[in-house]
């Protein structure tokens, strides 16, 4: 090129500063919780889903959300939706719904932000080098279809009508600590599942004029209220599925017993 | 009391930390310190800042690492005995200790497509609801001190991507355009997709945690320009809903004025992968491009090539009786 | 490093990028003419971006009775008359187009219900004027007009491919001569702050928006730039500058910390319980009521703090006086020496209200200076004193082109610089209505006056020889004076004996200081070299605010009398006869300063009949009351 010479003070050098981050706070702590903590959770549901077994109270009619709907032949009186799927070790007893829960979850622009720190260090923290020589982002495959995170979200929307329903059913047999439990898990979903933000796009965030649309905006306020939650709630929820699974383990397979209320 | 400090010092042709001790008053934040340096120990130490109140983000800076105001960083955030290093942003070459060539962030700014009027509103006719300008106010806010940009590490640790990508700062902008209640383009999401490069975006939302205007650039700007790329481009049942209800047709109908489409220079030529993002001056002769080549304007600017020495209106060649020159006569020589 | 200078060749030059550069340069770029903005920071960073309430434009939005009339003589009684009055009417009436045309380029104003731009209420404006966004008003000016230039130059690349073939910027640059040509302007000449290579524009017309002189004061909330560039330009080109003396200072600016100092506090502390104490602990207000006022005001602190609840059956407690009151007994105050350690006073609402209720009245003061300097106002007293604040002197300017008065041709300002339209003091929200009216006035007759030009002007090769020496001369010397040390020592001159209260024999002083320090000035140096160098920038400040200095001083201890930004400790009343004479300051060609008297513009009657004739009295001498009579 001939045009450096005619540029004055025309360096393109950035400061040269050997050390590759000078943070001195502990700014590693978040992104190593964020690995143990997501590890962890994925380790006991994926044990779980291939366990097929101890998901079902029939004294209560309890269903652990992570076998729900159940749609395998080692379902029985779980089964909402027929029996479908066959009897395979591989295949989960809600093979229709997981696939999309997990889809929902992966294309969260809050576990986006999670996993791309914590585990593909990417970065793994702010003004901390990326651990990758090359950058393409989300523009080519596969991350492009990080995009289609709307779609996991209306299918994320029914299984949480699902869930409900499942908390309907068990509501039928009385009152215990499974069903709050249960009840708990299922306002938590939802409120994680709201607070998406492609809900908020679609509530009333992709509107130019929100005074023209009143009843939409209202909808966006309330959805934009819930969406600066979504870290906290997408946390909460981990931990509500996992206990709730846990529990209902627990029951099925007689470790305790539930503690009643009424019956 | 003295407290130890670590200031980068040098220029594009390299540095170092240098070390200094320097008395720290109560109540005094990084840019106080580094206004002492220079009145005591360093008057030529280089570093930019204007309003020493958070508002016009001149004194953007890293502290300890992260990137920072000068101004809005307080002693009283570090311990007694810390050291407290300073260096200046990474991501933007250095001109000298403090200061670098930002010009990276006013070229992207050339390349975003302006506010477009609406056609037949008479200044002064303008309406707008508040509920409607609160968004696009957000992102009005920025201070423009490229700490987001900075940060970024989609260009902090991949410079290559700088052609490609704009950065926080300009997506929100781009975000308040098209969320502006009167602007007339609609092409906004198609241009922050294809020539911002909204899509290296990773949200890893670094820009939101350094942003001293605490404006939610990943929540409220990207994310949403994103959803609104995907109903555009990759949204099955939006692209249905148009041809079933033929709403494109009727949106074609209203006839919209169509703006050119914006050619990014610096992504349209693939010849120039790493184009200099340097403070381009005009030199002084024939100004050329980054090609090599010149400039197209330069057929449509008042004077071709360097400025004349002898002025630019004089023209030649001059009428002879203006030229005090005697040709020597042959037959006589000159009298000594 | 090249010894060669850079050319640039433009039509329209203008120094400053704040809010009147801006606008000046959009103008002058749409009529046409290659314009270059020359911006001593970064592009966008201009001071202007500090003013918060907003800019006042009789819209009439929330009160249809506004109109510029009575904007108009809002303005003359803010700036007791000695306004003015022309640009006081093209003011009140230009500035509403001038906001609504800043939607036009995209601005995002609050609004009111019906979708209008929202306005105000603002002191001394009788009608809600101020279009506002929040309280960053300023900084929604400076970006819509710096987006607009982007926009500009958008349209030439699509037309000429380039961003910069009509419209460019120069940032990080500063002036620091002007040539001349004869008695016209030729060419500006500066130097690039990054690289510190000179630079040569040659032009035939410049635009001086350069802001004001803070920075010559020990305590002020103005930034760096504002060392008085353009004024001391004009100045040595041959223009003349107005009434300097009158400069608006705030009584209550935060002196300590240090990292705040200067901050202004707003006197809606007072207004909700705050009071002054000295450092005996002392309500000193009560002391200083003068006469006039005994019969409004308190007499016991008991008695003042009732006031809060009942004001009706209470007088009001002395805090609350006029602003120029609080500043002169808080001046008092220290100079007897019972201030703060700062030098200061203490101004103390949180022993007075409980933390909720401070937070809940003054939620911006709190979250201010928590962030900045970890100062808890609900917990600790602040320390404070009179901040400068804005000059309403400046560039005195022909009222309807802003060309500049004297000899010289060719050069315009607008703006802070420019002088005459805040008459003594200026309304806030003003300024900022004031930086779009005059800019687009300046840049637009700047094109027209390039166009009647047949010859362009040429600088002088022995007068760009001449500015590159001056400009290097700092770096050459070496052992000189520290240009750090000599900044502080005319701040302290200027802020102790020029301030906000002044004596005669206070103000003899600093001219005899002033004059010692311009021998010093002569002899700063500076160490390291042109890259980047600080140092040496402020080396060469310092001549443009001595001289600026110099010309307050003078005119300071000329006009016998109190009136608006001028406080005489020895005049203390407004004079009729005062009011009818502007002081001129001007340079002699050996860098003297020379200040002379001259008329007030006499008002049209139309506008004169604005007024009751009772509040005429006030101002006007029995003599020029007959003539208005007579008419």
């Amino acid at each position: 090129m001939t045009t450096t010479a005619t540029r004055p003070g025309g360096g393109e050098e950035r400061a040269a500063i050997s050390a590759r981050t000078l943070r001195t706070d502990r700014w590693w702590l978040a992104p190593l919780v964020t690995f143990i903590g997501l590890g962890a959770w994925v380790t006991y549901a994926t044990v779980r889903v291939f366990m097929h077994k101890w998901f079902w109270v029939e004294e209560f009619h309890y269903l652990t959300p992570f076998y729900s709907p159940c749609l395998t032949d080692r379902c029985g009186d779980a089964a909402m939706f027929g029996t479908p799927l066959p009897n395979f070790f591989l295949i989960p007893e809600a093979a229709f719904t997981l696939p999309f829960l997990l889809l929902f979850r992966l294309t969260c622009y809050y576990y986006r932000k999670a996993y791309y720190r914590a585990f593909w260090l990417s970065p793994p923290a702010c003004a901390v080098p990326d651990g990758h020589k090359s950058y393409s982002g989300e523009t080519r495959f596969p991350l492009i279809f990080q995009n289609a995170h709307r779609y996991a979200f209306y299918a994320a929307m029914v299984i949480s009508v699902i869930n409900t329903w499942d908390a309907v059913l068990a509501q039928s047999t009385g009152l215990g600590l499974g069903n709050v439990i249960l009840w708990v898990n299922v306002i938590m979903l939802w409120a994680y599942t709201l607070s998406c933000h492609s809900c908020r796009h679609i509530a009333g965030g992709r509107l130019k004029h929100f005074s023209k649309h009143p009843v939409r905006y209202r909808f966006w306020t309330f959805v934009s209220k819930l969406n600066t939650r979504h870290m906290q709630l997408a946390w909460i929820t981990l931990g509500t599925l996992a206990l709730t699974d846990f529990y209902i383990m627990g029951l099925a397979a007689e470790w305790f017993s539930d503690l009643r209320i009424i019956n | 009391m003295k407290r130890h400090f670590r200031v980068w010092r040098g220029d594009a042709s390299g540095g170092d930390l240098r070390d200094f001790d320097v008395e720290v008053n109560e109540g005094e934040v990084v840019l106080d310190i580094i206004h002492r340096l220079q009145a005591t120990q360093a008057p030529d130490l280089a570093c930019r800042w204007n309003c020493k109140a958070g508002k016009c983000g001149s004194c953007s800076m890293e502290i300890n690492g992260m990137p920072r105001l000068g101004c809005m960083t307080r002693m009283s955030t570090f311990t007694e005995d810390e050291t407290i290093t300073i260096t200046p942003i990474r991501t933007f070459p250095v001109i000298r200790d403090l200061v670098t060539d930002v010009s990276f962030n006013y070229e992207k700014a050339r390349e975003t497509p302006a506010f477009a009027p609406p056609p037949g509103v008479a200044p002064g006719d303008y309406r707008m609801q508040q509920v409607d300008v609160e968004r696009s106010q957000e992102f009005r806010k920025c201070i423009e001190c490229f700490l987001c940009q900075n940060t970024c590490h989609v260009i902090r640790d991949h410079d290559e991507n700088k052609p490609a990508f704009s950065g926080p700062r300009f997506f929100i902008r781009a975000a308040e355009l098209d969320m502006h209640p009167l602007d007339d383009r609609e092409d906004r999401k198609e241009h922050a997709q294809a020539s911002q490069g909204l899509g290296y975006c990773n949200i890893t939302k670094c820009c939101t945690e350094v942003c001293p205007e605490h404006i939610k650039i990943t929540d409220n700007a990207i994310i949403p320009m994103k959803e609104r790329v995907v109903d555009r481009r990759y949204d099955p049942l939006v692209w249905l809903g148009r041809k079933i209800f033929r709403r494109d047709e009727l949106e074609s109908a209203s006839t919209k004025p169509s703006f050119p489409p914006i050619v990014n220079p610096s992504t349209a030529n693939p010849s120039t992968v790493n184009p200099p993002m340097s403070s381009a001056r005009l030199p002084q002769t024939a100004p050329v491009g980054p090609d090599g080549h010149m400039d197209i304007a330069e057929l449509v600017a008042p004077q071709q090539g360097g400025l004349s020495p002898f002025g630019e209106d004089l023209e030649f060649p001059l009428p002879p009786e203006q030229i005090a020159y005697h040709h020597p006569d042959p037959d006589k020589t000159p009298d000594r | 490093m090249s010894s060669t200078i850079e050319r640039h060749l433009y039509d329209v030059v203008v120094i400053g990028a704040g809010g009147a550069g801006l606008r000046a340069a959009i103008e002058a770029r749409l009529a046409g003419k290659r314009t270059a903005i020359i911006s001593k920071s970064l592009f966008g960073k201009a001071h202007t971006v500090m003013a918060e309430g907003g800019a006042a434009a009789a819209m009439g939005n929330v009160n249809s009775n506004d109109n510029w009339m009575v904007h108009f003589r809002d303005t003359m009684r803010g700036g007791k008359f000695l306004n003015n009055f022309r640009m006081a009417e093209l003011h009140a009436k230009e500035a509403p187009e001038r906001i609504w045309e800043l939607e036009t380029y995209g601005a995002l104003f609050d609004r009111t219900k019906d979708g209008k731009i929202s306005q105000r209420n603002f002191g001394g404006h009788e009608y809600p004027r101020l279009a506002h966004v929040g309280d960053r008003t300023g900084l929604e000016l400076i970006r819509t007009l710096q987006q607009k230039i982007v926009s500009l130059q958008q349209e030439d690349f699509a037309e000429t491919g380039s961003y910069e073939s009509r419209i460019r910027v120069f940032q990080e640059t500063t002036i620091t001569e002007l040539m001349l040509d004869g008695d016209r302007v030729a060419g500006a000449f500066g130097y690039y702050r990054e690289s510190g290579e000179f630079l040569l524009f040659e032009t035939p017309a410049v635009v001086l928006a350069t802001g004001g002189v803070g920075r010559s004061y020990k305590v002020t909330s103005n930034s760096w730039e504002y060392t008085g560039d353009g004024h001391a330009l004009a100045l040595r080109s041959g223009a003349t500058l107005i009434n300097m003396e009158f400069l608006q200072f705030h009584p209550t600016g935060m002196v300590w910390p240090p990292s705040v100092k200067g901050i202004l506090v707003t006197e809606s502390v007072r207004g909700d319980g705050g009071v002054l104490r000295n450092s005996d602990g002392k309500r000193f207000m009560f002391d200083y009521v003068p006469d006039v006022f005994r019969k409004q005001y308190a007499e016991t602190e008991e008695e003042g703090d009732r006031w809060y609840d009942d004001p009706d059956n209470n007088r009001r407690p002395p805090e609350l006086l006029p602003r120029d009151e609080v500043a002169r007994a808080i001046n008092s105050e220290v100079k007897a020496g019972r201030g703060s350690p700062a030098g200061g006073v203490f101004l103390d609402v949180s022993t007075r209200l409980p933390a909720e209720q401070i937070i809940k009245r003054l939620p911006s003061m709190h979250h201010q200076f928590k962030e900045l300097a970890d100062v808890d106002i609900t917990k600790e007293p602040m320390e404070v004193g009179p901040t400068c604040h804005y000059v309403m002197g400046g560039v005195e300017v022909d009222p309807d082109t802003g060309a500049a008065f004297g000899t010289v041709q060719g050069l315009f300002a607008a703006g802070e610089v420019s002088g005459g339209m805040h008459g003594s003091n200026r309304l806030g929200g003003n300024s900022l209505s004031d930086l779009l009216v005059f800019g687009k006035r300046a840049g637009e007759h700047a094109a027209a006056y390039v166009d009647t030009l047949g010859v362009r002007p040429k600088p002088a090769k022995i007068d760009v020889a001449a500015a590159a020496e001056v400009a290097l001369a700092p770096l050459a010397r070496a052992g000189g004076e520290n240009p750090y040390t000599l900044q502080q020592d005319l701040q302290a001159v200027m802020g102790d004996l020029v301030g906000i209260i002044r004596r005669a024999g206070e103000l003899t002083d600093a001219i005899k200081r002033l004059q010692e320090l311009k021998a010093r000035v002569a002899n700063v140096s500076a160490d390291g070299g042109r890259l980047y160098n600080p140092g040496w920038h402020l080396a060469l400040d310092l001549r443009n605010m001595l001289v600026v200095s110099e010309c307050t001083a003078k005119a300071a201890l000329e006009r016998e009398e109190s009136r608006g930004g001028h406080t005489r400790e020895d005049f203390p009343k407004m004079s009729p006869e005062w009011r009818r004479v502007n002081l001129v300051c001007s340079l002699d060609e050996t860098g003297e300063v020379h200040l002379e008297r001259k008329p007030v513009p006499r008002m049209r009657a139309e506008l004169i009949d604005l007024f009751d004739r009772s509040e005429l009295a006030k101002y006007m001498t029995d003599e020029e009351l007959a003539e208005v009579e007579a008419e």
